[in-house]
């Protein structure tokens, strides 16, 4: 017993250590450009986040004047106790005291450090790469007349609402279809059945690209182009095969005898989709749900094609692309705008967490 | 209301019946017309509305959700309406019909039309002839299209590279997925170890991109290494490499690439198998650990079994998400560095080349490419049993 | 309609007493003017130029705008205010608020405002991809802003473009150079015009630690090698070289090998190349790639060395000069690049440029360009006015107040520009003995913005050698 219990702890402990190492390497990729978001845009271009740790690093403590020293750049040269040519005291050479000579720049206008290693931080943070993130960048125009018209950037907030508008929709239609279909998949018999399904699992491959066009053009047909109901459908059209797949797998996979007692029971069809079938599936729906929101919330492609043509309706991927420049490596900008778009998605993944909680399926299914 | 309705059809009196009949007609009639009235003035006020965005964004959302609910509701109840034979055969279609004809408009139709243009050179089909005359004409090619997809460098290379992203990439996305999970169900810090793990899903791929760029980041040598990677590995006296481009090694640079999804979608298929190991009924688990099994033991024989339709589904997805493969690529090498997939070319040869009928060969080839992973979900189909 | 065309004639009216009542005005102020002053000579001939500009005024009534316009066009009845109230969308390669977008709808405030016309700019980085998929699906934006003649000649030859054959030849050939007219004909047909472009033979230089050592700004090819040596000698390495842009790595070195095509062999051979007719694989195309590869292929001239420069973002490869003491002295690169440079930079005093040296006097001072063009897809007048307007530098302002690039009108002035540097650049091109279109944007999309980079690529990252990327690249041409 004793060695059973002393076994558990070890266990334990091996699939929390397993874990915790597999989590590190997952967060430290999003950890760096974290830290590196709080950073100004010189120090990001020139150094590793990781500095915000203790690091060794080496400091000068004098110049030496090397106009006056005679020194003859191309042969080798003796510079307080260290020996080396040109390229060797570029690299810095020791000298036996523990310091480091080190020339710095070319022969012409070089100059030469002594250098000691000290322990530093660098705990210089900016909340400038978010205040031009999110208040937008304001332009100077210099006119003709020699004054100088700043145009001021615009704010984020009605792009975040129109995300909104297009992302809740466009999670919450392709579900509930896919809910209904999957239900009939797995429970109910009709002729066709089956093709239908491999259409289903055929389509998850099509690329979306290849429907833009007519769609488009039917949308233009019936004048919906530009307008919340048309992306709500195309992304209802483009989720839909995975939201069905995936749900059909889940609720086939619920206990037969469920339903069946609730048939006997004299329960329709839609009675126990909605009262029984809908609910044990919570789980399902909810990560189907995240995965959905965060596809529609990042997407930028469809957003561009039916949405496109009215710029009322930007959305927050419109706007990081902006904030990526025409040409731009902007990496202070990209790092505050990468986690500035994923601000809500994120919260929608801790507000729905508790829905993958243990629990609550299987009190629902005892129940 | 099952009940109900069929005691009423059991109503002898024909006056009863005419009246109920016309009963039926008239809210047969009705609801839906209200229903579709309701939806269709949502539409126009959001079409055409000027009120401010805070007020279309609210209309929309319960417009756009509870209108697709109603539109349900109202069919259900109309062919509940109907004697038993027609409600037998004409609900399946209720709950399976709009998901089909969704799915026909915006998918099937347009990949029947894709498959039309990869017959015709880059041009496409001569749209003004009607179809039997765009098969006489010039640009008709037959599957000399396809010829081409099969034998070019550049797509001989992408289906090598695919074939690279399908065995390691979705075999690893769902290895640590499900160890991710399981070990998470009996640490002492779930809901943040399956947050953190989660949180790359919550990344767009241009986000992702941005924060491998600061992994990969490449610096000449002797200058300050600012991408993690290359930091390591000088700092053990490696040479920093721009790891992604690295042709040297060529075609395991693909691997750079590969680990930035296995990143993502590890997070998909942990919630995925998450929500599966939570359905395991404890008292079987119970019983087999009383049996003296060992937690491997456990893992292999109860879990994975018992999550097989899970595991199935999973995989089918991440398959088919990595045969896709498109964001990754394009935003970190643009197909450049013998890193091009399929569905690169396909956008390559679509809209930057402008040859139609090349690209809409590439599309349907990935169609076949995933005949197998049809099969094979079929099988899996049959087993089940409707009522 | 009817109250909108009686507001319309109400103001007119109003617009036309106006007039007349200046035009009565001034020639009383000139008769006084004589009576005032002895120099009664200059006045009258002051009064006839009066009397003439009074009738035309009466005659036109036209109001005051800020821009040239064509005589007779859309664009002087826009001025008229003919299409008040009408939207013209706009379509582009950049982001509508983005540094670029904000210029573009900084150009196009004087045009909104002298004619009533909304001009919705709706551009985005999908460009290529969502401007073939509106076109195809009959949802043409009106007027779009191609960044490469390539795409903008696919579009033509498709016949999805209207040609600009409604604006006169003669306002066209005042408005541009007739070179620039080339970049916007194809098959004969003038479809579009140039807008706006960055000169691309310059070589930027760390400018105060550049005057410290003393290097000279070199004439010749030649000199600028033996500069390069130099630097070599001195410890450093003189270039910075990064080709690396995502999808579009190699441009930076097919930019190279245009200039070193310009500097080594003749125009036509040039143009010959561009149109398809001369090989990939020929002495000329070679002779180019090694006069740069000399350079770009030794270690000891490169900042980081060859391996570097494939993996290296074009963006940040400039930064080595700008460190102090510079890691590198020398950066190729069109004036766009500037807004790559550290923040706080200034032209002048951190930063300078020179003209690319040629490399054989036999063909001149060539000088490389490339830039956007607008097209128009739907005819209506009041699109044919926003085109129109484009003729004009004023379209332009935006980029010429805020900087980075420049107007492809040769009616713009010295007052326009709100740098020296732009303008710098600008009289560079208008000394040079000829110019060129950026001959990748010109090609087909499948060398151009395909083989052409990626083949380059490998040449330069040594996973092929020349003959093969060469070959690669002429198998892959359309024909």
């Amino acid at each position: 017993m004793k060695s059973g219990k002393r076994q558990k702890k070890l266990g334990l402990l091996l699939v929390n250590a397993t874990l915790l190492l597999l989590v590190l390497l997952w967060t430290i990729p999003t950890l760096g450009i974290f830290v590196s978001s709080f950073r100004n845009r010189e120090k990001i271009a020139n150094t590793g986040w990781w500095r915000v740790f203790p690091y060794r690093d080496w400091q000068m403590v004098r110049e030496i004047d090397i106009q006056n020293s005679g020194l003859d750049p191309d042969g080798v040269m003796e510079i307080e106790g260290a020996t080396g040519t040109f390229e060797e005291f570029r690299a810095g050479v020791e000298t036996p005291d523990g310091k480091r000579i080190t020339w710095i720049g070319n022969k012409r206008l070089g100059r030469v450090e002594v250098q000691e290693q000290v322990w530093t931080i660098d705990w210089d943070f900016t909340l400038d790469n978010y205040k031009q993130v999110l208040g937008g960048q304001d332009f100077e125009f210099k006119k003709p007349d020699g004054t100088v018209q700043i145009v001021p950037g615009d704010n984020m907030s009605s792009a975040f609402m129109n995300s909104l508008a297009v992302a809740i929709p466009s999670t919450a239609i392709p579900i509930l279809i896919a809910a209904f279909a999957a239900y009939a998949f797995a429970w109910m018999k009709f002729p066709g059945r089956r093709w239908m399904f491999i259409l289903i699992v055929a389509l998850l491959v099509v690329p979306l690209q290849i429907a833009l066009v007519p769609i488009l053009r039917d949308y233009k047909a019936l004048n919906l182009n530009g307008t919340f109901l048309a992306i709500w459908l195309a992304h209802t059209g483009f989720g839909l095969a995975l939201a069905t797949y995936l749900l059909y797998n889940y609720i086939s996979g619920l206990p037969r005898d469920i339903l069946e007692s609730a048939f006997i029971d004299g329960a329709s069809h839609f009675t126990v989709f909605t009262r029984l079938v809908l609910p044990l599936s919570v789980p399902a729906l909810a990560s189907f749900a995240i995965f959905q929101f965060l596809w529609v919330w990042n997407d930028y492609l469809v957003a561009l094609i039916f949405l496109g043509g009215n710029p009322e309706f930007e959305l927050v991927t419109q706007r990081m692309a902006a904030i990526v420049g025409s040409r731009g490596s902007e990496w202070h900008l990209l790092t505050a705008g990468a986690f500035v778009s994923m601000a809500l998605p994120l919260l929608v993944f801790f507000s729905m967490q508790r829905f993958f909680v243990r629990g609550l399926l299987a009190g629902s299914v005892k129940g | 209301m099952n009940q109900a309705s069929s005691k009423g059809t059991q109503d002898k009196s024909v006056a009863g019946e005419i009246l109920s009949f016309i009963g039926r007609v008239i809210l047969a009639v009705s609801i839906p017309l209200i229903a579709f009235y309701v939806l269709y003035l949502g539409f126009l006020f959001l079409r055409d509305s000027d009120a401010p965005r805070e007020v279309i964004t609210l209309v929309a959302i319960v417009w756009g959700v509870g209108g697709v609910g109603l539109l349900y509701w109202v069919f259900n109840n109309l062919v509940e309406r109907l004697p038993d034979v027609w409600r037998g055969r004409l609900l399946p279609f209720v709950f399976v019909g709009p998901a089909m004809a969704i799915l026909s408009w915006y998918l099937a139709i347009p990949t029947l039309r894709t498959f039309w243009i990869s017959l015709f050179d880059r041009d496409g089909p001569p749209e003004e002839l009607s179809l039997f005359q765009q098969l006489a004409s010039d640009s008709f090619v037959g599957l000399s299209n396809y010829i081409a997809v099969f034998t070019e460098e550049l797509m001989l290379e992408a289906f090598r590279n695919n074939l690279m992203w399908i065995i390691i990439g979705s075999t690893l996305s769902v290895v640590f997925g499900l160890l991710i999970a399981v070990l998470a169900d009996r640490s002492s810090f779930e809901k943040t170890a399956k947050s953190l793990i989660f949180l790359p899903m919550a990344i767009s791929f241009v986000g992702a991109s941005i924060i491998w760029n600061f992994i990969y980041e490449y610096r000449p040598i002797g200058q300050t290494q600012i991408g993690l990677l290359n930091s390591i590995v000088t700092s053990f006296g490696g040479t920093p490499q721009a790891w992604p481009q690295w042709v040297a090694i060529l075609p395991w640079n693909n691997l750079f690439l590969i680990v930035i999804v296995i990143w993502l979608q590890a997070g998909f298929s942990m919630v995925l198998f998450s929500a599966a190991l939570k359905g395991i009924p404890e008292e079987l688990m119970e019983a087999a650990r009383m049996d003296g099994a060992t937690e491997i033991q456990i893992f292999f024989r109860i879990m994975v079994p018992y999550i097989r339709g899970t595991i199935i589904s999973v995989w089918t997805t991440i398959v088919i998400f990595t045969l896709k493969i498109f964001d990754v690529v394009w935003v970190m090498t643009g197909g450049q560095f013998g890193t091009h997939v399929i569905a690169t070319q396909f956008y390559r040869q679509s809209f930057t080349n402008r040859n139609s009928g090349f690209g809409s060969a590439i599309a349907i080839v990935l169609l076949i490419a995933v005949i197998p992973v049809m099969i094979y979900n079929l099988k899996q189909f049959r087993e089940q049993e409707a009522f | 309609m009817n109250k909108k065309s009686l507001l319309w004639s109400m103001i007119s009216l109003f617009v036309l007493a106006s007039i007349v009542l200046a035009a009565c005005g001034t020639p009383a102020a000139t008769e006084e003017a004589p009576a005032a002053t002895e120099e009664a000579p200059a006045a009258t001939e002051e009064a006839p130029a009066a009397t003439e500009e009074a009738p035309a005024a009466t005659e036109e009534a036209m109001p005051e705008v800020s821009f040239d316009y064509p005589p007779g066009g859309a664009l002087e009845a826009a001025i008229k205010g003919e299409y008040t109230g009408t939207t013209v969308t706009v379509d582009g390669a950049f982001e509508g608020n983005d540094p670029d977008g904000v210029k573009f709808a900084e150009s196009m405030k004087a045009f909104e405002e002298a004619t009533g016309i909304t001009v919705n700019y709706i551009g985005n980085k999908e460009f290529e991809g969502s401007i073939a998929i509106r076109v195809d699906a009959g949802d043409a934006p009106d007027i779009v802003d191609f960044p490469q003649p390539g795409l903008f000649a696919s579009f033509v030859r498709s016949g999805d473009i209207v040609p600009v054959d409604f604006i006169s030849d003669e306002w066209l050939s005042q408005q541009y150079n007739p070179g620039w007219r080339e970049f916007n004909t194809v098959d004969g047909v003038e479809a579009g015009v140039m807008h706006r472009y960055s000169g691309k033979s310059l070589v930027w230089y760390p400018k105060k630690a550049w005057d410290a050592a003393g290097y000279q700004v070199p004439e010749t090819w030649d000199d600028l090698v033996a500069l390069t040596q130099q630097i070599a000698d001195d410890g450093d390495t003189a270039w910075c070289i990064g080709i690396e842009s995502g999808a579009a790595t190699g441009w930076v070195a097919t930019d190279w090998t245009e200039d070193m095509m310009l500097r080594t062999t003749s125009l036509e051979n040039y143009d010959a190349w561009v149109a398809g007719d001369l090989a990939f694989d020929s002495p000329e195309v070679r002779k180019a790639i090694e006069t740069w590869s000399s350079v770009w292929f030794n270690d000891a001239f490169v900042n980081g060395g060859r391996s570097s420069i494939v993996s290296t973002f074009f963006g940040d490869a400039p930064g080595g000069m700008f460190n102090d003491p510079p890691n590198c002295w020398l950066h190729r690169q069109a004036n766009f690049i500037t807004s790559f440079f550290p923040e706080g930079t200034v032209y002048g005093e951190d930063y300078g440029f020179f003209y690319l040296p040629p490399v054989d006097p036999a063909y001149g001072k060539p000088f490389l360009v490339a830039g956007d063009l607008v097209a128009m897809f739907n005819d209506r007048p009041e699109v044919r006015a926003l085109m129109e307007y484009f003729t004009t530098p004023q379209s332009a302002s935006g980029w010429l107040e805020g900087g980075g690039a420049i107007s492809a009108h040769q009616t713009a002035t010295q007052d326009m520009y709100g740098s020296d540097l732009d303008y710098g650049v600008s009289q560079l091109v208008a000394g040079a003995t000829s110019f060129r279109f950026d001959g990748s944007d010109l090609m087909p999309g499948e060398v151009g913005a395909g083989t052409f980079w990626s083949e380059i690529s490998s040449y330069v990252a040594g996973s092929k050698d020349l003959d093969a990327a060469l070959q690669a690249i002429d198998a892959s041409w359309p024909r």
